[in-house]
C-alpha cells in the first residue's frame, strides 16, 4: 500500500467518522451534571459475586482433591497422568 | 489556588499532590474536586471512541468508579489524567466487546454526522460501506485508528491508555488501514 492509497483511505475515514470536536464546539462535555450517578455508582457493591464463586469453588475442588489422594493413595500416579 | 489567563482556578502544585494525597486516603470531597477538574476531559476521551453520548456518559461514570475503587493503587507522581485516561480506555474496550455496530450504523447515522465538513467528492454509500467495514476491524485497532487517524490524538497519549509502546500503536494504525483498505476493495471501492 501507497502513500496515496494510505492518505485516501484515511480520508474516507474521516469523511465517514469526522471528528467529535468538530461537531461539538467547544469541548464535548455530558449533558448532564454525572457526580449523583457517580455517588449512586459508589454506593452500590462491586459486581464482582462471580469471581467469589470461582475462589469458593477452587477450594472445594482442591479440597475433594486432597481427600482422595489421602483416602486412596493409589490415585496419585492417575491423578498426575491426567494433569 | 490562583486564577489563569482564561479564568479557570489552577491548582499550585503542592495543593494538587495535597488533593491526591487526600483522594488515595479515600476523601470523597477531594474525589469531587477531582471528578469536578477531569470529567470533561475523561467524557471527551471516551466519547471520541463510542461516539455515543449516552453511552460515553455511563462509561464516564464506571469509570470514575473504578477510579475511586483502585485509589489505594494510584501513584501521585504519575499525574491523574493520563491514569484516569488507561481506565477509561479499559472500560471502554470492554463496552466495545458487547457492542453491535451494524445495529447502530445506518445511513441516516451517517448522512446526520458528516452533514457539516462532508466532501462532495465521498458519496454517502462511500462513507457508509466505510463506517460499516471500520466497525469490522478488531477493537484493539478500530479504537488506535480512530484515535490517530480521526480524532488525531497524540500517539503518546494513546498509547499511554492502551498500555502500548508508540510503536505499536503506529503498527494498529497501519494494520487497521490496511484492512480497511482490503474490505473496501471487496465491496468495490478502491482508493
Amino acid at each position: 500500500m501507497n502513500a496515496h492509497d494510505e492518505n485516501r483511505i484515511k480520508h474516507l475515514l474521516r469523511q465517514a467518522l469526522p471528528p467529535v470536536e468538530a461537531e461539538a464546539k467547544p469541548a464535548p462535555e455530558p449533558s448532564i451534571d454525572l457526580w449523583p450517578a457517580v455517588l449512586r455508582r459508589l454506593d452500590t457493591q462491586p459486581a464482582e459475586q462471580p469471581r467469589l464463586n470461582w475462589v469458593w469453588f477452587d477450594w472445594a475442588l482442591l479440597a475433594g482433591v486432597l481427600a482422595v489422594t489421602v483416602a486412596f493413595p493409589a490415585s496419585i500416579p492417575m491423578l498426575l497422568y491426567y494433569l | 489556588m490562583r486564577s489563569g489567563s482564561n479564568g479557570v482556578l489552577i491548582r499550585e502544585p503542592d495543593q494538587a499532590s495535597d488533593l491526591l494525597e487526600k483522594f488515595r486516603q479515600g476523601d470523597l470531597d477531594a474525589f469531587e474536586e477531582l471528578f469536578r477538574l477531569h470529567q470533561r476531559a475523561v467524557y471527551g476521551w471516551i466519547l471520541r471512541i463510542v461516539r455515543n453520548p449516552s453511552a460515553a456518559e455511563d462509561l464516564t461514570v464506571e469509570t470514575f468508579w473504578r477510579i475511586y475503587q483502585a485509589r489505594a493503587r494510584f501513584e501521585t507522581t504519575r499525574g491523574f489524567e493520563p491514569w484516569a485516561r488507561r481506565i477509561a480506555t479499559n472500560i471502554t474496550l470492554d463496552w466495545l466487546r458487547s457492542w453491535k455496530p451494524e445495529s447502530e450504523l445506518s445511513a441516516e447515522l451517517i448522512a446526520d454526522q458528516t452533514a457539516v465538513s462532508a466532501d462532495p467528492g465521498v458519496t454517502a454509500e462511500i462513507r457508509l460501506k466505510t463506517a460499516q467495514a471500520f466497525a469490522r476491524l478488531p477493537r484493539g485497532l478500530r479504537v488506535a485508528a480512530i484515535l490517530a487517524v480521526v480524532e488525531e490524538q497524540p500517539h503518546k497519549e494513546i498509547a499511554g491508555a492502551l498500555g502500548i509502546s508508540v510503536t505499536a500503536v503506529k503498527l494498529r494504525v497501519f494494520r487497521a488501514v490496511r484492512l480497511l483498505r482490503k474490505d473496501l476493495e471487496r465491496q468495490g471501492i478502491t482508493p
